[in-house]
């Protein structure tokens, strides 16, 4: 067992926790956050993605030794003082998601694809997004909730 | 999905990386940024008794200049490559194949290095860095420190020239300032591995390719590079007809793989087309 | 912190049906709060881990625990010959024949694998890490034996996929019009056209696929005492529930299923499968709570596949391109098991291969056979996908032999709206639909005209990038179904569908249906129809389903049923609980039933402004301080309704592809489809429903299939091969409606769950070809990858300038045909 500390959505964690131990087991059976969910074993669904120090990381892919140190946010962190986050809103306005299984990891994906291109273009957020695979949505109305959600933000820091 | 049990070392500095690794040998991994390393222990197509993490190790990442070199560090993330100006200024071909690189998450953690050693003849760093005559440093746990080129750096499928107890700790590439170039990958669906790829840069002088340096990925059991065909770019200028025929016997001497994406006999004649395109783009045309 | 539940623009504010709401379910969804089967933690609970066969065809000699059962946190190891009187079997509950040959399919096998990944021993453990840990400590002792994984190579019966049963043939199915009066002969049909008319012949394939749902399948259980509660990643709970009962013996009244919130389904979650119950046996066994969760390769590998057909189709036409016939022989392949309806499935086909065309003699003919490769059951589309394919490939085929454009000869071939209803040359009967209104819709947001110029320019030009237009105007039968039909089917249970609604005392408004959701929107749907039913807020409207214990009776949510269906018993739930009001309301106002009128959630005094909201005779009956005499004490009403015909949703859809001929790549360029779905509930579900759709189609003919080696192991078992696309492969499609109301269900509603992926695939694959056919290009085989495109255009001949690509019969060199083989219907198949 190591020890590590990590902060998850904003509270610090103090655990021991076995070597292997993937960063989305940690999140989902040490801390109970289910809201980051698995959909695959290869790393290519995309479906665990949070942010790891600000960036976005498939949670698959990190052992949860690896975030020692750190922090990370998942979709649970994301609305803050009691608002959704804009892309959330997003999500739900523009009906981008259906059985939601590929939300949280989209959502996490689309808020960090704007975090390096705030006005990206259609093929920029398609490209963005091509770490997350969704079985429902057919990507259309993904694509047009990450505009609106860029949309709406920089109309927010422009305000 | 869970990996075997392994014991997890997160050393301080590359030394103490090294002893690590002369400890234990071969029961040993070495974890770079994972990306490839994490699916692998989590399908359980191996299980190493200890993982030695070089996430810690900041002397192994960084970008810097080195006269008429550009140096990355091996624990470099992809990401902070596409962020370098050095990098695309000096080395555009690096930076344009790295784009390509599975999806941004993955880019987010995996490495320049981990790539190279990890050897994945479909794997888009090691083309680059092969046509841009990079050279690679390697350390020893005798604490001595040697470099090869590139050429002698890839040995075979999954095969490098960094020895058990070595690790790979800085990329020299030569700068190639002002060269145009392009990263011609070709694939089914966005988030696969190469099919085949082409990563080709060029420096272009009054009208004519002056200067010409080819490399190929999934074309073999490493990347490889085509001095033949850069000979014959060399002169030509940077129009369809000269570049076709400049490039025809690109898949000449390969042997690409056959898989469910293509046979052998297809990716050879992917390569030629793949080949002009990427001339052409990398040219400017 | 709530989600907003303001719309977009409406143009009848007063009604909910037709507006585009927001969904009911999104909030949990969108802020990690979800409910999915493998978030469940019980106290105590243990957790298990398949050990799986990595052989296709074997014969099992010895298991041995030992090792396992010692390893570190495991608490049990369970073979099938531990739980063999209590771990019931997966069933099929749709022999197609009397005489189907169906193999016994244990959930954990005890002597005899058919297929790779079958369950031959189940870890338990406190960990799952401690689960899996112990699988390669069970050793198992083999004996391999020959596989038979080519349905064609099946039907020789040199190689048997169980040799206890003497054969792989599994059934054959006939529809026959001369045979059922429907129609003409198709055999007189063909002679005739060989001699004077046009016959096209082909053989297609439709290739095997994965459903990929996103959430892997996941299952709790938990005994509690002589009761089981069963949590799982299912379509179908109520059908789950039944088959338990009748397989393990567990009284159904002792078992709750319970599908909390399911991550997708697709037909992929319409299964009663082993794992399901190997994780209940072993957790009765152990009489603790037990989870197992999949893994993805573990989900491509075991969960049931799609399609997987052998399609022979001759077309015969007169020399002007009128119809007069279709034989349609089919080989389709089920894998080692027949799955719950996995035999039903192609057969579904029977009544679509006809289409919306008019043809005076049909034969359908369907030989199921047993491979040693993953069963196959319903996908997306399930048996229509598959004739739709066929048929619009075959209109295209039939456009490019009689020289005209393929929307022509679809028109002079297709039932025209003032002839609705039709009855079909398959004996069904279509309700309602436009197909001259859809297509001269879709034609105009394509910009039909303008991408037929651009494609003659490029061919003109010589263009190493082709431009080729792709046509479907499909139709489908979906809403599942009259249960009187499905009897005739030998279909093991009925169609209907229930609904309950329960009227609060505080005004608010339960719903209970039976149609259990996983993706599709039915809380905020449901919400509507019952808002505009019964006058309330559509905020004030809850709707539970999906845990027998709180929606006891229901058939569940696949084939585009739902709304026709399940929508439809709410409609009548609705409509009762307005009857018992009214009596109530009629005591309450003191006037006579008679002078009562209901509207806007209100019963009012006619010529009076005395009334009462439908809330307040709610409170009033809780209270029953004065009710009529005899009346019962409340509003709640049940409905359950068996539908009287299925839906016929149908569309045009037209795709533009770019194919580049130097590499085979294609790329789409666009694609608009004009969808009649009948009178819409919730435009933006239905637009929703409509872009999965599509993707799922288009990824049959681009990307997707299911591919195995020599010895039956899956060559596609991870996501890195089994190539789904991403945001970056598809594009933004333009869609629209047309709309002729159904007049078979009050709402005037059609299914649309499947109608995208049904007509997307011939569309995407006709495109490819129509930018090849002058090459001499007629067919190439699916996925059309780039290396099949690219090879097509190495083999075909391009024909002298100015003439006409001869259509082969049955080619032998065409890259989608095997050596055509025997007829199947020859010599009085079976």
């Amino acid at each position: 067992m190591t020890r590590i500390t990590v902060t998850v959505d904003g509270v610090e964690y103090f655990d021991e926790v076995e070597p292997r131990m993937l960063l989305v087991q940690y999140l989902r059976e040490s801390l109970g956050k289910v809201g980051t969910v698995i959909g695959c074993d290869t790393s290519n669904c995309g479906a665990c993605t949070v942010h790891l120090d600000g960036r976005s990381v498939k949670s698959c892919n990190v052992l949860a030794v690896q975030a020692d140190g750190h922090e990370v946010t998942t979709i649970e962190g994301l609305a803050a003082n009691g608002s959704l986050h804009p892309m959330q809103t997003a999500f739900h306005e523009t009906h981008a998601l259906q059985c939601g299984y590929c939300t949280p990891g989209m959502i996490m994906q689309a808020c960090d694809l704007l975090k390096d291109n705030p006005d990206p273009s259609e093929q920029e957020i398609r490209e963005g997004l091509e770490g997350n695979l969704c079985r429902c949505t057919g990507y259309h109305n993904i694509v047009r909730a990450v505009q609106q959600a860029a949309g709406a933000m920089r109309e927010g820091v422009a305000s | 999905m869970i990996p075997a049990s392994f014991d997890y070392l997160a050393p301080a500095t590359a030394a103490e990386a090294l002893a690590a690794l002369a400890e234990h040998g071969d029961d040993a991994k070495v974890l770079a940024g994972g990306q490839s390393l994490l699916p692998i222990l989590r399908m359980r197509l191996n299980a190493p008794e200890v993982v030695i993490d070089l996430g810690k190790i900041p002397e192994l990442q960084g970008i810097s200049e080195d006269g008429d070199h550009l140096v990355i560090g091996a624990m470099t993330t992809y990401a902070a490559v596409l962020a370098s100006e050095a990098v695309s200024t000096h080395a555009a071909l690096l930076s344009k194949a790295v784009a390509t690189v599975a999806d941004p998450q993955i880019r987010h953690r995996g490495t320049v290095g981990g790539a190279l050693v990890h050897a994945d003849p479909a794997g888009d760093v090691g083309a680059p860095v092969l046509a841009l005559g990079a050279e690679l440093v390697i350390a020893g746990s005798d604490g001595t420190t040697r470099t090869v080129t590139a050429e002698d750096f890839f040995e075979d499928l999954f095969t490098t020239a960094v020895g058990e107890d070595e690790l790979l700790t800085q990329i020299r590439i030569p700068k190639h300032t002002g060269w145009g170039a392009h990263y011609e990958k070709f694939v089914r669906v966005s988030h696969q591995w190469s099919i085949v790829a082409i990563a080709a840069t060029v420096r272009v002088e009054d009208g004519a390719i002056a200067e010409a340096r080819v490399g190929l990925t999934n074309m073999g059991a490493t990347p490889l590079r085509v001095a033949g065909v850069e000979a014959a770019l060399v002169g030509q200028p940077p129009t369809d007809e000269a570049v076709r025929a400049a490039v025809a016997s690109i898949a000449d001497d390969t042997n690409p793989p056959s898989d469910l994406n293509g046979d052998s006999g297809y990716r050879k004649h992917l390569a030629t087309v793949l080949a002009r395109r990427a001339v052409l783009a990398a040219a400017g045309a | 912190m709530t989600v907003t539940d303001e719309t977009q623009t409406r143009e009848a504010p007063e009604l909910e049906i037709g507006r585009a709401r927001f969904r009911k379910e999104d909030e949990r969804l969108i802020t990690g709060r979800s409910r999915f089967t493998d978030n469940m933690q019980l106290p105590g609970m243990l957790h298990l881990a398949m050990v799986r066969s990595p052989f296709a065809h074997a014969t099992i000699t010895s298991i041995d625990t030992d090792a396992a059962k010692a390893a570190p946190g495991v608490i049990a190891v369970v073979t099938g010959e531990d739980i063999k009187d209590i771990q019931g079997v997966n069933a099929n509950a749709w022999p197609i024949t009397t005489d189907q040959v169906t193999p016994t399919h244990l959930p954990v096998v005890i002597d005899h694998v058919a297929c790779a990944g079958e369950i031959v021993a189940v870890i338990a453990a406190r960990t799952e890490a401690q689960a899996r840990d112990a699988i390669e400590l069970v050793d198992v002792d083999y004996e391999e034996l020959p596989a038979v994984l080519d349905s064609k190579e099946a039907l020789k019966d040199e190689v048997l996929a169980h040799p206890d049963l003497g054969t792989n043939k599994s059934a054959f199915w006939q529809l026959d019009s001369a045979a059922q009066g429907s129609g003409g002969d198709v055999e007189e049909a063909i002679a005739k056209a060989r001699t004077d008319g046009v016959v096209i012949e082909r053989e297609f394939r439709q290739q095997r696929l994965i459903p990929a749902f996103m959430e892997p399948r996941s299952t709790v259980v938990d005994p509690t005492g002589d009761q089981l509660t069963v949590w799982s990643a299912t379509q179908v709970p109520h059908i789950l529930r039944f088959l338990i009962a009748a397989t393990t013996g567990l009284p159904e009244s002792k078992l709750r299923v319970v599908a909390p919130d399911v991550g997708g389904g697709f037909g992929g979650k319409l299964q009663t499968t082993p794992e399901e119950f190997a994780t209940i046996a072993v957790a009765r066994r152990l009489g603790k709570p037990c989870k197992y969760t999949e893994t993805r390769s573990e989900s491509l590998l075991s969960g049931h596949h799609g399609r997987d057909q052998w399609q022979k189709l001759t077309l015969s036409a007169e020399k002007d391109g009128t119809v007069t016939g279709l034989k349609v022989e089919l080989i389709a392949d089920l894998g080692a098991y027949v799955a719950v309806i996995g035999g039903g499935i192609p057969v579904l086909g029977a009544w679509m291969f006809n289409a919306i065309y008019k043809f005076p003699a049909y034969q359908f003919n369907c030989q199921t056979v047993l491979t040693n490769k993953a069963w196959v059951d319903a996908y997306r589309g399930a048996g229509r996908p598959e004739a739709t394919f066929g048929i619009e490939r075959m209109m295209d085929e039939l456009a490019a032999e009689v020289g005209v454009d393929p929307l022509e000869i679809r028109e002079q071939n297709w039932i025209t709206h003032e002839e609705f209803p039709f009855t079909t040359v398959a004996g069904m009967t279509y309700d309602s639909g436009n197909y001259e209104a859809a297509t001269a819709k879709a034609k105009e947001l394509f910009g039909y005209d303008a991408l037929r110029a651009e494609q003659a320019r490029r061919r003109a030009d010589k263009d190493p990038v082709q431009l080729g237009i792709g046509v479907s105007t499909f139709t489908e039968m979906c809403g599942l179904a009259p249960s009187r039909i499905l009897g005739s089917l030998n279909y093991g249970a009925g169609g209907w569908e229930h609904a309950s609604i329960r009227m609060l005392p505080t005004g608010k408004v339960e719903v209970i249906t039976g149609s259990s959701a996983h993706g599709q929107g039915h809380h905020t749907a449901w919400s509507q129809i019952v808002a505009d039913r019964l006058g309330v807020a559509f905020e004030d409207v809850e709707v539970l389903h999906g845990d027998t214990a709180i929606a006891p009776k229901g058939m569940d949510t696949y084939g585009s049923r739902s709304l026709v269906v399940g929508g439809e018993a709410v409609v009548r739930a609705a409509d009762k609980v307005i009857e018992k009001a009214k009596v109530i309301a009629a005591h309450l106002l003191e006037a006579s039933a008679d002078d009562l009128e209901f509207s806007g959630g209100r019963f009012g005094v006619k010529g009076t402004d005395r009334g009462l909201a439908i809330g307040e005779v709610a409170l009033a009956t809780f209270a029953a301080h004065n009710l009529p005499d005899g009346v019962e004490p409340s509003l709640d009403s049940d409905a359950t309704y068996d539908p009287v015909n299925f839906s016929f949703p149908h569309g045009t859809h037209l795709c533009a592809m770019e194919v580049d001929t130097e590499t085979g790549a294609t790329s789409m360029r666009s694609y608009a489809c004009v969808d009649d779905v009948g009178v819409i509930v919730n435009p933006l579900l239905v637009e929703g429903q409509i872009h999965g759709g599509l993707v799922q189609g288009i990824s049959q003919a681009l990307w997707e299939g299911a591919e195995y080696d020599e010895n039956g192991t899956l060559v596609t078992g991870s996501f890195v091969d089994y190539t789904l696309p991403t945001a970056a492969d598809t594009i933004s499609f333009v869609t629209d409606t047309t709309v002729s109301p159904s007049t078979t269900n009050t709402l005037g509603t059609k299914g649309v769950g499947e109608a995208g992926t049904i007509a997307a695939t011939p569309a995407v694959v006709n495109a490819i070809i129509d930018a090849l056919r002058p090459l001499g290009i007629h067919d190439i085989q699916m996925p059309c990858t780039p290396e099949r495109v690219w090879q097509a255009i190495q083999s075909a001949s391009t024909p002298p300038e100015g003439e006409r690509e001869a259509a082969p019969h049955f080619d032998e060199r065409a890259p989608n045909q095997d050596p055509p083989g025997g007829s199947i219907t020859e010599g009085g198949a079976q």
